[in-house]
Order: structure tokens, then C-alpha cells, then sequence
């Protein structure tokens, strides 16, 4: 056990590294230029005189050789420290924790709804006797998983805020303002769950073991929900990652059509500005929570299945 | 993480309504807007009190106002601070604020103010002379990230301060654009105390400033709450309706980057008033218990500056046929919203010295045809001119919505130039325009002085057309000079003129910003660089 944890805690640190190798790789690429973005006036020709410009991209230590910059800001990096933003000057650490508490908040409202539903619909689909009633219900994820959630949102927000005035359509104020952009990020999410969950309850009412328990005269409702859908569970388990994945990036369409603060919001407003530290904290965050996301995961396994030892499972960091 | 939910999330919209470029598809004219209710003592006194939700697109994470340059963070800025002087909105002259009086040497080179007395910072330090030149030097050293200020003061030799009630200002050459720099929040005066803060720290809102409201709080990306400054007395009376403390307790501006929820929030009274709803949805705003007010942004229009470093742009020719085979009437009239103006000069009408030079830039594709057979431009197979063997071709690079520029393509398509759009991400534009490395580029700046011609075009300032010096540089530097009014304003038209006449400056249309608002709005109006004021604003 011991051994394998130490594995799996060098295969994240080596992904982390990729992450930020990579980013930091495309950022030098892009033809971009942070000062002289900090320069113009939002977008406006900008004015300031080109040695003032050099000054501070000298004092940023952009004035230096790609190599140069890189060896230095990973050695920052080990320890946490990606340097300043260009936009506020605080430190891009700092701008993350400042607005992750929001961003978890959503994410995992987002997520209990989305795991919620998408039980709900997988078993809804696959209970009853009614063929039509399965298919019905069969078609609905696949709608789901198609539906932008910036347009879910903006119906939502069209809805509930505008038109009946029952929730706040923007801010991070609260319960009530967490209703709707929850939603929103759940409808895709559990979309994608109930398609998984359901296909799996399928196949898993087809095995032997569910007609011996059927034989022995266990009811329609106890061999579905405790027999199959606990073995059914594994595999919808198994995209957890992606779920999360699907999360953080929903939150960025989410956190844009609400008007919440948020590690979407940041990200957004960091790339569009080339704020470099920030970007490359968010990425490193980011890489951080699906490596976890994804030990956990493999953890988790043995104790839902006991045919299942860690030996056998590999790491499927994203 | 994945940035192309957010191309989809932020549609073209929320980005032209910040720019007040517009999507508007042929909107039929609405006529004039509906004035807001009128604020005259004759018609309502303003009543005091109450709090006021504006909605911002972007939060740029700092509102410090000696840093800000975006319209959206110099709204918030701008109520923080007094400055020397104000700028009268509908006469564009320079009128007593924090300075009851000023002198300026003949070559415009000293600047002498003497201060009001009793004034003083929100912490309660006086306004004195020494603060002032603390402030000015805390420009200078902020260096780039004074966006706007470092421009302002370039050439600064010295601030001295012989008395706690004068200061006097030296520039190593002539700048009399510092007059009127010295209305703007760029140089407005934050206590001795927050010039030593970090540059972090005053993007957070932590300064202590002198104006008619104080920030109260800052949260990024959410909101940033302005509360009324007990006590302030020294409103300038030139430029506003009154002079002592604001009417409202508090102005809450919430960040709102979603075009779609901003017309949905004032439409359902979520927020007051916006200067960022899109062209299509404005008509709504336009009575039904709001109204809408809008004004052209002073300073260098809309504009393709052509690069004359590159061989086809360097002929003359070439770049007046550009200038002449615009037809801009169409462009407002087709792809903009109803209150958008052509360009009638490099300068807009908003702009001080100003001088309507329209004629020189009517609509001319005949004129513009001659001029390319006379540089030897002969009609091709499809239509597009060629040269030895090479098409008449090139490309502007820029980062707006490109519907204005797609029908400008069009017109110049029927004079046998085929102009190529290079539409980038806003950093890839920026980078770009920075380098140098653009056939053309497109832009605005926003400035209440003509001087913001010369900081532009002269080969001794920005030169962005990459040129060598003729005459008009050393016009745009005697008007530098100019401190009689009437001397100022030959030089500036002699500028204006030549700029347009070499196609140097190659006007398309006017920024224009507008507000919408509900009808409990009172008194929120433009200051002279069509920055919003929220000093005289009451709510009912």
C-alpha cells in the first residue's frame, strides 16, 4: 500500500510538472505582450511611451530568455509561488484561494444535484415495465448532454429571475443565488452520469447472479436498487475525472452567465489579459484536482468491489 | 482547463457593448432618445439619499485611479478623487476644482495652481501643495502601470511647492495638454499616506482619496461599493449642478459580463443603469419608464491607421483611395446603432479644438478609382486591382466585432482593393499594435485634448504610422506650445487637415458611450472625456 501511494504520488508530481511545462510553453508561444495588454486603455490604442514599457517588462523579468524565465518560475512554482498578477499585483496564489470557497460551493452543489438526477433518471429509465416509458425516459440524457449550459443558464436566469422574479440572476449572495447556476452546471453533468449509470444497470440485469436473486424471491425494487445499481455504480465510478472536468469547466460558463466571482471567472479574465502568473496557477491548480480526483477514485474501488485490488488498477490521471 | 466554453459564453456582444461597437442589425432610427428626467431646481430638487446599482462588463482588478484605463474601472475610479481642475462637458474649457486659480508661463512649459482653501482628503488631511506634488511624483514613478497618467506628465522636470496653497508645475518642453490632464482622475489626488501603498494595495481600493465618494469595499470580479463622503465641499461648480456632498449614500457597482442579463436586470429593475447594453436591445431602454443618453468619446476616433513602413501604404495613392472608398454614412447607418456618428475628423465633435473637416472626407469611390490608375492599379479578372503582377491587397489587424469592418471591405472591394480582415483575441491585437507588426490597425483613444493627435501620429511621439517627419509633426508640436486659444486651434485644424489630406489618419466612425436607466434616475450624466459622473445623480 505504502508502495503503491509512494508510486502514485510520483506519477502526480510528474504530471503536475507536464501541466506547467506545458502552459508555460504555450504562453512564451502565443504572440502576445502582458505589458503592453496592461497598456491600452481597454482595448483603446495605447499611448504610453515604448521605454516605460520596457522598464516594466524588464521589471516582471520578461526581458529575459524563455529558458531563463521558465527555470525561474518553476523553481517558484515547488514552492507555490507563481508570482504576482500583472492585472491586481496581488500574489495569483492568493486570487485563487480568495475565490475557490464560491467556486466549491458551486461545483459541488452542481455535483450532489447532478449525481441526484442522473441516479434518479438512470433508474427512472430502467425500472419500469413500460417499454415506452423506458425509451421515453432512455432519450432524455443524451438531450441533456447536449444542451449548452450557457444556454441553460441564460433560460434559467430568463425564467426564475427576469421574468418571475423568484431568484437573483447575478452575485454570490447566498443560498438563493446558488439555486440556478447550480442547476445549470448540473444539467449536463447528470446528463452524462444517468447515460453511463443506465447502460451499466442494463447490462448488470442481464447477469446471472441478479436471477438468482430474482429465484429467490427477492422484490422488482430490492434487486434493482440494492443488487444491481450497487455493481452498476462501479463504471459510472470510473468517469468521475471526467465529471469533474466537466464541472470546472462548466463553472466557467456558469460563474460568466451568473455574475459570480469564481475560479472560472478568473481564468477567463486571466487569459483574456495574458496574466501569466495567474494562468499558470490556475492550470497547476487544476492538474493538482484531477490527480487527486483521480487517486481517490482508484481508492475507492476496492471497497465498493472486492474483486478489485490496487495492484491491478492503473493510474488514469487526466 | 479549457477556454472555449468561455468563446462561446461571451458572445461578440458583451464586447461591443463595452466598446459601444454594435451588432445591430439595420435597427430602424428610434429618432432622438428620451431625455432623462430633467434635474433643473425648476422642474424636481434633488433628493437625498438612497443607493444606486450600475452595472460594470468587466472587472480589470484594480480601481486604483492613477492605474485604471478601462471605461468600466474608471467609472468606479473616477468618483474617488477631486482633481487641480474640472473640465466643463459642453464647452470643453478648464475650470477651477481642488485649484481656485492657475497661471501658465507663455511657451506652456510652467503651470502655476493655487489651491482652494479647506479641502481635504477622506482621512482628513488637508489638500496642501506638498500632497499634490506627492501625488504627481507617485505617477512618474508608477511608471507604465500609470496607463494614462505617465502619458500625461511625460517630460515632467520638476513639481515644487514655495507655499502650502501653490504648486508649480515644469515640463522640460512645451505640454499644454497638462491643463486639461489635470482634470483627469489620472492625475486626481489620493492622500500623501496611499502614495507610499503598494501598487497592490491601491488596486484594491485600500488609497484614501478626495472626491465625492469613498470606496467602501471591493470584491473582485463581484461588485465594488462606493459610500458618500461626509463633509466634501468642494464640488467644481463649472462643470456640475452643486458643490457640496453627493446625493447618494452609496453607488453599487456589480460586475456583469453576460450582454443578455444586463438587459434582463435593468429591464426587471435587478440593477439602475448601464453604459453597456447592446445596440439591438437599447430601443427597450428608450422610454417604458427608462431613458437613454448617449455621447461621442472625445479624443482619436475609430480609425485605420495605415503603416507606412510597408510598401504599398508608403504611396500616398494608395492610402487616400482607402480614405476616399469609405463610405461612412453606410457604416452607421447599416451595422451601427441609430447613435453612432460618422467620422467627420481624426478628433471627434466631443473633442475641445474639434474643427468639422467632413468635407475632406465625403464619400469619393470615383475619386478614389482615379487616384489607383493614376499609381498604376489596373482592374484584374475578379475585380481586385493588380500591379506588376502583384494584387492590390492588405490587411487590417484588430480585435473589435468586425461587422463595421466587413462592410468597409465591401466598399472597398467596389474601388478594386481588397482588404483582408485579421480579426485576433484583444492580446494577440494589442501585441500586434505594440510591435509594430500591422499593414493597418484599428482603434480608438479616448481623450478630452487634441494634444492626443500629436501623441498618436507625431514621428517624435508614438508615430503610429512608422513614418519619416514632414510638416504636420512640427504643427502637432507648436500646437504643444500653444497657449492662446485661437493660435491653439489654427495649429490643431492645420494638424487635422494635413493628416487627413496625407491619409495619415483614415477616420471611419465615433466612439460613443451610452447610458440606460430606469426612470428613478436622476442627474447621472457625462463628464467632458464621456466618463461617467455620478455626482449630481439622485434617485427618487
Amino acid at each position: 500500500m505504502t508502495g503503491y501511494l509512494l508510486r502514485r504520488a510520483a506519477q502526480g508530481v510528474f504530471v503536475l510538472w507536464a501541466a506547467f511545462t506545458l502552459a508555460f510553453a504555450i504562453l512564451y508561444l502565443l504572440p502576445s505582450d502582458p505589458v503592453a495588454i496592461m497598456a491600452s486603455s481597454g482595448g483603446e490604442q495605447s499611448a504610453v511611451d515604448p521605454a516605460l514599457l520596457a522598464d516594466l517588462r524588464a521589471q516582471y523579468g520578461l526581458d529575459r530568455s524563455a529558458p531563463a524565465q521558465y527555470l525561474d518560475a518553476l523553481r517558484r512554482a515547488v514552492r507555490l509561488d507563481f508570482g504576482s498578477s500583472y492585472q491586481s499585483g496581488a500574489p495569483a496564489t492568493q486570487l485563487i484561494l480568495d475565490v475557490l470557497p464560491q467556486t466549491l460551493q458551486l461545483t459541488a452543489a452542481g455535483l450532489l444535484l447532478a449525481v441526484v438526477l442522473g441516479v434518479g433518471l438512470a433508474v427512472a429509465s430502467t425500472y419500469p415495465r413500460a417499454r415506452w416509458v423506458r425509451h421515453a425516459l432512455a432519450s432524455l440524457p443524451p438531450l441533456g448532454v447536449s444542451l449548452p449550459v450557457f444556454w441553460v443558464g441564460l433560460m434559467l436566469v430568463q425564467l426564475f429571475s427576469f421574468r418571475w422574479s423568484l431568484l437573483p440572476a447575478m452575485g454570490n449572495d447566498g443560498p438563493a443565488g446558488l439555486v440556478l447556476p447550480a442547476v445549470a452546471l448540473a444539467v449536463p453533468t447528470s446528463a452524462s452520469i444517468a447515460q453511463l449509470l443506465a447502460r451499466s444497470l442494463r447490462s448488470t440485469l442481464t447477469e446471472p447472479y441478479i436471477e438468482t436473486a430474482r429465484a429467490k424471491g427477492a422484490g422488482r425494487a430490492r434487486v434493482h436498487l440494492r443488487h444491481a445499481l450497487r455493481n452498476a455504480s462501479l463504471p459510472a465510478l470510473t468517469v468521475l475525472g471526467v465529471v469533474v472536468g466537466q464541472l470546472l469547466s462548466g463553472a466557467v460558463v456558469t460563474e460568466t452567465v451568473f455574475s459570480r466571482a469564481g475560479l472560472g471567472r478568473l481564468t477567463v479574465s486571466a487569459v483574456n489579459t495574458q496574466d501569466i502568473p495567474v494562468v499558470m496557477a490556475v492550470v497547476v491548480f487544476s492538474a493538482l484536482v484531477f490527480v487527486v480526483v483521480a487517486l481517490v477514485t482508484d481508492l475507492l474501488y476496492p471497497l465498493l468491489d472486492p474483486r478489485i485490488s490496487l495492484r491491478q488498477t492503473s493510474a488514469s490521471a487526466a | 482547463m479549457s477556454t472555449h466554453p468561455f468563446r462561446r459564453a461571451l458572445p461578440a456582444a458583451a464586447l461591443t457593448a463595452a466598446l459601444g461597437l454594435t451588432l445591430a442589425a439595420c435597427g430602424g432610427s428610434s429618432g432622438s432618445p428620451t431625455a432623462q428626467p430633467s434635474t433643473s431646481a425648476a422642474e424636481a430638487a434633488p433628493v437625498r439619499g438612497g443607493n444606486l446599482t450600475f452595472a460594470i462588463t468587466v472587472d480589470s482588478k484594480c480601481i486604483d485611479p492613477q492605474q485604471v484605463g478601462n471605461n468600466d474601472a474608471i467609472a468606479i475610479a473616477r468618483q474617488t478623487v477631486a482633481s487641480l481642475t474640472a473640465q466643463d462637458p459642453d464647452t470643453g474649457e478648464i475650470v477651477p476644482w481642488i485649484a481656485q486659480s492657475w497661471e501658465v508661463n507663455d511657451d506652456a512649459t510652467q503651470f502655476t495652481f493655487h489651491l482652494v482653501d479647506g479641502a481635504t482628503y477622506a482621512d482628513g488631511t488637508p489638500i496642501d501643495a506638498a500632497s499634490v506634488k506627492t501625488n504627481f511624483e507617485a505617477v512618474v514613478a508608477l511608471g507604465a502601470k500609470a496607463v494614462l497618467g505617465s502619458t500625461y506628465l511625460a517630460g515632467l522636470q520638476d513639481v515644487a511647492a514655495p507655499d502650502p496653497s501653490t504648486v508649480v508645475v515644469t515640463f522640460g518642453a512645451p505640454s499644454a495638454q497638462f491643463l486639461q490632464a489635470s482634470s483627469t482622475f489620472s492625475l486626481g489626488l489620493l492622500s500623501p499616506a496611499s502614495a507610499a501603498l503598494s501598487a497592490e494595495d491601491r488596486c484594491a481600493g485600500r488609497y484614501v482619496g478626495s472626491g465625492p465618494f469613498v470606496v467602501e469595499s471591493y470584491t473582485v470580479d463581484q461588485q465594488a461599493v462606493l459610500a458618500r463622503r461626509d463633509g466634501y465641499a468642494w464640488g467644481p461648480a463649472g462643470a456640475n449642478d452643486h458643490t457640496d456632498e453627493a446625493y447618494l449614500d452609496t453607488v453599487t457597482f456589480v460586475v456583469v459580463p453576460e450582454a443578455g442579463v444586463r438587459t434582463g436586470s435593468l429591464a426587471s429593475g435587478q440593477i439602475d443603469a448601464t453604459a453597456a447594453i447592446s445596440a439591438v436591445d437599447l430601443p427597450q431602454f428608450d422610454g417604458n419608464g427608462f431613458w437613454i443618453e448617449y455621447r461621442a468619446n472625445p479624443g482619436v476616433v475609430y480609425n485605420l491607421f495605415p503603416n507606412e513602413s510597408r510598401p504599398l501604404l508608403a504611396d500616398e495613392r494608395v492610402r487616400l483611395a482607402l480614405l476616399k472608398g469609405i463610405n461612412r454614412e453606410e457604416v452607421t447607418s447599416t451595422v451601427l446603432g441609430t447613435l453612432d456618428h460618422p467620422a467627420t475628423a481624426a478628433l471627434a465633435h466631443s473633442t475641445p479644438f474639434y474643427e468639422d473637416l467632413g468635407d475632406l472626407l465625403a464619400y469619393d469611390p470615383e475619386g478614389a478609382k482615379e487616384l489607383l490608375d493614376e499609381a498604376g492599379w489596373v482592374v484584374g479578372e475578379d475585380g481586385i486591382r493588380v500591379k506588376d503582377g502583384q494584387r492590390l491587397e492588405t490587411t487590417v489587424t484588430f480585435w473589435q466585432p468586425k461587422e463595421p469592418l466587413e462592410l468597409v471591405q465591401q466598399e472597398l472591394r467596389a474601388i478594386g482593393f481588397d482588404l483582408e480582415l485579421n480579426q485576433l483575441a484583444i492580446a494577440e491585437a494589442t501585441a500586434a499594435n505594440a510591435s509594430g507588426d500591422y499593414d493597418l490597425s484599428f482603434g480608438n483613444l479616448t481623450r478630452s485634448d487634441p494634444d492626443i493627435l500629436r501623441t498618436l501620429f507625431s514621428v517624435n511621439a508614438r508615430n503610429t504610422n512608422q513614418r519619416a517627419a514632414e510638416e504636420v509633426d512640427s504643427l502637432l508640436d507648436a500646437q504643444a506650445a500653444a497657449t492662446d486659444p485661437a493660435e491653439r486651434q489654427k495649429l490643431v485644424t492645420q494638424a487635422s487637415t494635413l493628416l487627413l489630406e496625407h491619409a495619415h489618419s483614415i477616420p471611419v466612425v465615433e466612439l460613443s458611450t451610452t447610458i440606460a436607466a430606469s426612470e428613478r434616475v436622476h442627474g447621472l450624466t457625462f463628464e467632458a472625456s464621456t466618463r461617467l459622473d455620478f455626482y449630481d445623480t439622485w434617485v427618487s
